[in-house]
Formats: structure tokens, C-alpha cells, sequence
């Protein structure tokens, strides 16, 4: 009898305005996703539980090809390394390094990962502000690349130099106007006061250490690729100002990260996908200005690009499950999905494209998404057109891959687990969902809080 | 409840009120709760009917029901006092 019975969507009925913008937007997000690289979104939820997320590995190494083969066919020396706060998964750091990416890492925890990983110490970039003694020391003894802030971490370093039988091989991060706002001139020392220069002239003159490169990393998401142009100008000038003071070439100019990827920033007029610049244009800006500053070929650095964003955001998948709907208190509809703002932070700062998991008839509403979290701010996105969602619905958020799984918050629900797909289509659990015991095997309770009377 | 008696309805699920101008977009389920409304059905007969034709159940449809109820009166298209069932 029930077989016989036809499909039920809920009763929805929607004002048309006619001649009128449309504050929640275009209509791009209809169209179910029910699969991920051939594997049912229903039936991964069924098997690892919701909400989960999803790597889809065919589009992690598509990406990076893409990009390679965007600088490659530019540059003669072209070198990756992998943003490792990007995604830190060892299974996505892995993947990166067997299509040939060194590793950038930003800290001692990190460092451990990459070499743990099985990363080469002298593949390794140690960024960052806060390099510990032990931490420096290390990379030091494994012929790191480190990435030299301040001036007090220099100093650091030739202390230890004088210690050490190995020549630290360094570089210094340089700031600089490249025309874009913010500037970043936190990190590293700026170009255009002399503060570089200084630097430079600081290492030069020290025969423990080898200045082996010239870093930036000019800021994030960035939607300008003649920004790099100029940074990628500024940094050759140095190169060849440092080759023509003391005849020394400089051995690579890492350009860093920031390239932004497909995801829509809030408030932006134009989709993600229309707005950001390709790896093309990217790749054009930087082997152009690198090609022309006057490098003879011999002396041609390396170039060594960190970007993580563009390179992985693609490739992550967020699946979960409507928990409820509700009608606001000005007639808005209401969604409550059994993810928020803990488990994906970048909702903050984009407008996630989100696409129901199941067929749907062609009607929609105009609905704010929630997550499941009491918290007001816990807000996925603030106004989007979707079908007419029901309890346990499933919906897929994309482009969640950069930042969410290094960025999540235990915050009084367990983080769930994490599913590669290979490029054969299997599932692989790369990271468990956590257990009430994972989170409080670190906690210690002083015995005499152990009982209570109620 | 009683619904406007002269709302237009297409099969497209195009809803018209002459006596405002405006215009909705409504889906199938949504277009046969209206028309049984128009007929002057009440709630547990539109509830029964739906729940025989459809893969739902009682208690979800209900609440699905009353959420489009209010909508129809939000929207202007309902003249009346609401029927006490």
C-alpha cells in the first residue's frame, strides 16, 4: 500500500516580486548533490555517521596538477611546499607530498607532523613568528629552511650557529606594499623602510649562517594576482642587489600563499567562482615579473609557492543532516542542521554554497540556516534559497576543505570524522570521530573532587 | 479558515489575488491544500486526504500544515475567523 503512495515535499508557497532584486540571491543552488565521487552522500552518513566530513583525493591531486602545470609551463624551477596549517590531516599532507610538496609549517607542532610524516628535514620551511630554542635547534641539526621574523629570532639563530657545526640555512620573510589592503607588515621586515636590507646585511656579514632564500607572503585570499607580480619585482630587485653587493646568489623566492579559492567571501556582489583569478593568472603575474627582473639563467631562482586554500579548499565536503525547521518571528524559515560554526569555522567569513543531498521538485523558500549549537552567533548561512528541507534531510556543504579541520572547535559536542575518497572511489576513514574518552583521557580530576552528595 | 474566495489558481501552481495584485508560487502539495481549502475542507479532512495519497505520516504532516496555514494568513490570502477544530 505505502509503495503506491507518492513522494511528500512540504507545502511551501512563496510571493513572487517581480522587477525586484532578490536579496537572497541568484538561483544556484538547486541542484542536489547525491553523490561524491561515486559514493552515495546517504550512504557514507549511514556508515560514518553525520555530519562528516568528506576529501574527495581525485579532486585534491586534479587541483594540484592544475596548478603545477600553471607555473610549471611559465617557470623553469618551480617548487611546492604544503601549507600544513591549511589541513594537517597527515592523509592530505601525504597526498601533497606524493605529487612531489615539500612541507611549510608554521610551528614545533607542526615540524613533528612533517618529519613524523616522513618529510626530509631540508624539505621542510619553518615559518612563523614563534620558533622555540629546542624547536630552532632541530631544524638547525636537519637542515631546515627557516624562515627567519624578527630580528630577536636572528639573533637566536647565530647564537645557536655559534654552537652548532651546521650552518643554519636561512631566509628572511620581507613585508611590503604590493598595493592591496591590509598590508602585512607584522610579519617578517619591510622592504620599502630598509629594515630588510638590514636583515640581509646582518646574515651577509655572519659567516655561521646561509642566506639560502627571500620569502613573502603578502596576505590572504587574495583576489589581485598583480599584487604577487609586484612582491614576486620586489623580492628579484633584493636577489639581485644582494648578488651585486656580495656576489652571492640567492637560491629560491617563495612567494608564500594567500591565492584565493572558488568560495564566496560575505558580502560579495559576484560568486566565488566568477571572482577569483585562476592558478593561470596567478602563475602569469609571478613567472612574468620573476622573468624580467634581470636574472641571468644561471642565477634563476627556484620560485616555491605555499599556497594551501586554493589547493584544497575544492576537495572538502561537509555532509550532515536537518535537525529541524521553524518559522521565524518575520516569517522567515528556519533550518537547524546538526552542524554550526564549531565544525566550520570559515562560515564566518563566506556565503558556503550548500545543496541539498535528494531530489527535490523545482520549488523553493528563502531560509536562514542555523547550527545546532545555543549560541546566537552559530549562524551557517544568513539567507539562501533551497528546497523545502524536512527532518533528516541531508545537505552537503562545498569548498569546505581549507582551514575547517585545523580550525574546529571541541565545544560541547564531539568533532566528527573525516573520509578520504581515493581515486578509485573507496572510502577511507583518514581521522576517527572523537569519543567522549578521547577528549577526557588528558583530563585529570583531583581525588578529592571525585565524590558529591546531590 | 476560509481562503479568499476569488484567489486565482493555475495548475502550475500560480496563485493570484485580484484584490491586492499580488502573486505566489506554490507547490503541488501546496496547490491541493489550497484547493481543498477553497472547497471549504477542514483540517482533518485535508490531513486525512494528504496522508493517503503521500508517504507522510500524521504528526508530520500536521505540523507542516499549520507552518503553511500561517503562511497563507502572513501573505494576506485569508479572510475569516480561523476554524475551531
Amino acid at each position: 500500500m505505502s509503495s503506491k503512495k507518492l513522494q511528500y515535499e512540504r507545502p511551501v508557497i512563496q510571493k513572487l516580486n517581480v522587477g525586484l532584486m532578490n536579496k537572497f540571491g541568484t538561483r544556484t543552488e538547486y541542484t542536489p548533490l547525491t553523490h561524491i565521487d561515486g559514493n552515495s552522500v546517504r550512504d557514507l552518513l549511514g556508515k560514518f555517521g553525520s555530519p562528516l566530513f568528506v576529501i574527495s583525493e581525485r579532486t585534491l591531486r586534479r587541483t594540484f596538477r592544475e596548478a603545477n602545470r600553471a607555473f610549471k609551463t611559465r617557470y623553469p624551477k618551480v617548487q611546492f611546499a604544503w601549507s600544513y596549517k591549511t589541513n594537517y590531516m597527515n592523509a592530505v599532507c601525504n597526498a601533497f607530498h606524493q605529487e612531489g610538496s615539500w612541507a611549510e609549517v608554521v610551528s614545533g607542532f607542526e615540524y613533528e607532523k612533517a618529519l613524523n610524516n616522513g618529510v626530509p628535514g631540508n624539505k621542510i620551511i619553518f615559518n612563523g613568528p614563534d620558533k622555540t630554542e629546542a624547536e630552532l635547534k632541530a631544524a638547525i641539526a636537519n637542515n631546515s629552511m627557516i624562515h627567519i621574523d624578527h630580528l630577536d629570532e636572528l639573533y637566536l639563530i647565530k647564537e645557536l650557529a655559534m654552537e652548532s657545526n651546521k650552518k643554519p640555512r636561512v631566509a628572511i620573510r620581507v613585508n611590503m606594499d604590493t598595493g592591496v589592503y591590509p598590508m602585512w607588515d607584522r610579519f617578517g621586515f619591510n622592504y620599502e623602510n630598509g629594515q630588510a636590507w638590514d636583515a640581509i646585511n646582518k646574515i651577509m656579514l655572519n659567516d655561521k649562517m646561509e642566506l639560502v632564500g627571500l620569502h613573502a607572503h603578502i596576505g590572504t585570499f587574495m583576489l589581485t594576482p598583480s599584487a604577487y607580480g609586484m612582491a614576486a619585482s620586489k623580492l628579484s630587485h633584493l636577489a639581485l642587489e644582494i648578488k651585486k653587493k656580495y656576489k652571492k646568489s640567492v637560491q629560491y623566492i617563495d612567494m608564500g600563499g594567500g591565492f584565493a579559492s572558488k568560495n564566496t567571501l560575505k558580502g560579495s556582489y559576484l560568486q566565488g567562482i566568477d571572482a577569483s583569478p585562476t592558478f593561470d593568472q596567478f602563475a602569469e603575474s609571478i613567472c612574468t615579473s620573476i622573468l624580467n627582473a634581470g636574472f641571468t639563467d644561471t642565477d634563476l631562482p627556484l620560485l616555491i609557492l605555499e599556497t594551501g586554500r586554493a589547493l584544497i579548499d575544492e576537495a572538502g565536503y561537509l555532509l550532515g543532516t536537518v535537525v529541524s525547521n521553524k518559522r521565524l518571528s518575520d516569517g522567515r524559515r528556519a533550518t537547524i542542521l546538526d552542524f554550526g560554526v564549531n565544525i566550520l569555522f570559515t562560515s564566518f567569513w563566506y556565503d558556503h554554497k550548500i545543496s541539498p543531498a535528494q531530489e527535490f521538485s523545482q520549488y523553493t523558500e528563502d531560509a536562514v540556516l542555523y547550527g545546532p549549537l545555543c549560541m546566537n552567533i552559530d549562524v551557517i548561512r544568513e539567507n539562501i534559497t533551497l528546497p523545502p528541507l524536512k527532518r533528516d534531510d541531508h545537505v552537503v556543504v562545498h569548498s569546505v576543505g581549507a582551514y575547517n579541520m585545523t580550525q574546529w572547535m571541541q565545544f560541547i559536542a564531539l568533532r566528527p570524522a573525516i573520509v578520504m575518497i581515493d581515486k578509485d572511489g573507496n572510502s577511507h576513514i583518514i581521522r576517527k570521530r572523537e569519543t567522549l574518552d578521547s577528549i577526557e583521557k588528558d583530563e585529570v580530576l583531583p581525588k578529592y573532587l571525585k565524590d558529591f552528595k546531590l | 479558515m476560509k481562503l479568499k474566495k476569488n484567489l486565482a489558481l493555475s495548475d502550475s501552481g500560480f496563485v493570484f489575488d485580484p484584490s491586492t495584485g499580488d502573486s505566489f508560487s506554490t507547490n503541488p502539495i501546496g496547490l491541493e491544500i489550497i484547493r481543498m481549502l477553497k472547497e471549504g475542507k477542514n483540517a482533518n479532512d485535508i490531513k486525512s486526504q494528504i496522508v493517503k495519497t503521500y508517504m507522510t505520516d500524521d504528526a508530520s504532516f500536521e505540523k507542516d500544515f499549520y507552518d503553511f496555514v500561517n503562511m497563507l494568513t502572513k501573505h494576506n490570502l485569508v479572510e475569516g475567523e480561523k476554524e475551531k477544530n
